[in-house]
């Protein structure tokens, strides 16, 4: 089940997704962190964020928009608070990180790569909830170069873009993470979204818009994934609706090397040990030794 | 904090759309502490990705219950639950209320269904004291029989006048604030809309007593990881800090709440007890 992750050594391919497991102790009493794959933390920036006001977040039909606004307790507070908790864990730790401009994004790798205990830097480029900085990062290629190459120079630790949604250029995006020293690339963010409410005529949440995920968004992001993994040599993880075995199957035959389970674990926090114990039970009934014989196995 | 698969015992309609939901949950149950609540994953319903808090109303050894009105898709469907079923429940879940201080009366304000997230307070407080409870009618006054078997000086108010007082339930409480409440000082706690848990914590501001209020947000995950549930909460030096409700609430006091983020988020109007999402 182990794979290698542009570095990070991975004793099953199942992650958590960035927003959606905290900073790991929420989640500690529930299910055993050691059975994780990795645990991907909530962005953190340079300064504390406090966020969006509410409502934060609506539930639509199979689908979850979020506008939290990429609240979190900044580099320093995260590392003070949460890496003394996580360091007690024999599970890789991601931090996502995030800036409003490639200074913060380069201050946060280098407070990082000075810190035991992370195993790799995914870079958030595609946040859709705040109204500066990121967002231009992923819609337009050049800016997307900048900020991996910037994050490249000042990590030595893998590195993980994590690209938007974008339909049209996904090849690209990836191709371009790879050139700039990528280690692996993560797909999909969230897809830009939003609810209204009919009978007040406003948007449902406080920031007017947010992002989509959960089941609704996964075909989206299988076509996605399909499409940059045939265009690079890294690893691929992929992320978007996964919510059991099967789920995570079609993101591996379609090119993912890893994944990870993002709005399932509000839904079930013990989604990702069972998609783990699901993808066990496939490798047994197909009788495939390695899950690495999957990857990118679609049949055309 | 557990994950349970727990089995419906009884379901039943206790009339005014009420139901009450009897649960066998023996990981669950025998941990709850006053004022908190559980995490329900509603079955049949694959396209809601969320699940529905609900304060617990009555713990009985291993089995639990909730009380619950049918308001949106969510309870609607709770409602096909029969006896035998399995429901996935997380909790307990949040932080409830104090146990009431001996020195002063404890005092009992709720609307709606949120009489069943004071029902276990009420059950374990050593001095039983006042009960305000208040409703639209007569049938949105909930297990009063409950509280005055065990002790507690119920007043009740509707807003149609056919129980209690008619009007808003604030306004017996003043009554016997006023009559009462020099000799001896309260301890509120509450559970209900925000306009009446508004107007309950800026008594007890105003009184110099204190107010356990349970706030009701949307809520996501349950266990503090998706941050959709925040109450702004005073800080020292005139600042406020994002708390969960889910985490470190619901059960905040008066004098930590920052009211103003209600008119922000076009929150004000009324809302309910967890028992509630606002989105269904």
């Amino acid at each position: 089940m182990s794979v290698d992750l542009g570095g990070i050594r991975m004793k099953n391919p199942v992650m958590t997704a960035s927003g959606t497991f905290g900073y790991g102790p929420e989640y500690a009493d529930l299910i055993d962190l050691n059975a994780l794959g990795a645990i991907v933390v909530k962005g953190i920036s340079l300064h504390p964020v406090k966020g969006n006001p509410p409502p934060r977040t609506v539930e639509t039909a199979s689908g979850l928009i979020n506008a939290i606004g990429l609240q979190n307790p900044g580099v320093d507070g995260f590392i003070r608070e949460y890496v003394p908790f996580l360091r007690r864990f024999d599970t890789p730790v991601i931090v996502n990180i995030w800036g409003r401009t490639i200074e913060e994004y380069e201050q946060v790798a280098e407070r990082f790569d000075a810190t035991d205990g992370i195993a790799g830097l995914e870079i958030n480029v595609s946040c859709p909830n705040i109204k500066e900085g990121s967002c231009m990062f992923s819609s337009n290629i050049e800016m997307f170069r900048r900020v991996v190459a910037a994050v490249r120079r000042k990590t030595k630790r893998p590195m993980i873009p994590k690209l938007a949604p974008d339909h049209a250029h996904i090849a690209d995006f990836a191709k371009a993470a790879e050139a700039c020293g990528a280690d692996a690339i993560s797909l999909i963010n969230t897809l830009p979204a939003m609810a209204i409410d009919a009978e007040t005529r406003r948007p449902i949440l406080g920031n007017k818009t947010g992002g989509l995920s959960g089941p609704a968004i996964k075909p989206v992001a299988v076509k996605q994934v399909w499409d940059a993994a045939r265009a690079v040599r890294i690893p691929v993880v992929g992320i978007g609706g996964i919510y059991s075995a099967t789920d995570a199957l079609e993101f591996i035959i379609a090119g993912a090397t890893a994944v990870a389970v993002g709005t399932a674990n509000f839904t079930q926090p013990s989604t990702a040990l069972e998609v783990v114990e699901g993808l066990r039970s496939y490798l047994a009934r197909h009788n495939l030794a390695s899950v690495r014989d999957l990857v990118g196995s679609l049949q055309t | 904090m557990k994950l349970e698969e727990a089995r419906v015992l009884d379901h039943r309609e206790i009339g005014g759309g009420y139901r009450l939901l009897k649960l066998a949950a023996p990981a669950i149950s025998p941990a709850v502490q006053p004022g908190q609540f559980v995490h329900v994953r509603v079955p049949h319903y694959e396209t809601a990705l969320l699940r529905r808090p609900f304060s617990v109303y009555k713990t009985e050894g291993s089995s639990l219950s909730i009380l619950y009105k049918n308001v949106g898709r969510g309870t609607a469907t709770l409602t096909h639950l029969q006896p035998g079923d399995s429901i996935s429940l997380l909790g307990p879940l949040g932080h409830g209320f104090p146990e009431p201080a001996a020195e002063h009366v404890p005092v009992l304000v709720a609307g709606g269904y949120g009489m069943a997230a004071l029902y276990l307070l009420a059950r374990n407080a050593t001095q039983k004291g006042v009960a305000f409870f208040g409703g639209r009618s007569a049938q949105d006054i909930l297990c009063a029989d409950e509280f005055t078997g065990l002790g507690w000086d119920l007043h009740t108010a509707t807003e149609d006048g056919t129980s209690g007082y008619k009007g808003l339930v604030t306004e017996p409480l003043d009554a016997w604030l006023s009559a009462e409440g020099k000799d001896r000082t309260p301890e509120f706690f509450a559970c209900g809309p925000n306009g009446m848990l508004q107007a309950v914590g800026e008594r007890a501001i105003r009184g110099g007593w204190k107010a356990w209020l349970s706030m009701d947000r949307n809520m996501g995950c349950g266990v503090g990881a998706c941050l959709t549930c925040v109450q702004k909460i005073r800080q020292e030096e005139g600042s406020w800090q994002w708390k969960r409700c889910c985490k470190e609430g619901p059960v905040f006091e008066a004098r930590e709440i920052v009211w103003d983020e209600d008119v922000e988020a076009g929150n004000s109007k009324p809302a309910s007890t967890p028992n509630a999402p606002v989105k269904m």
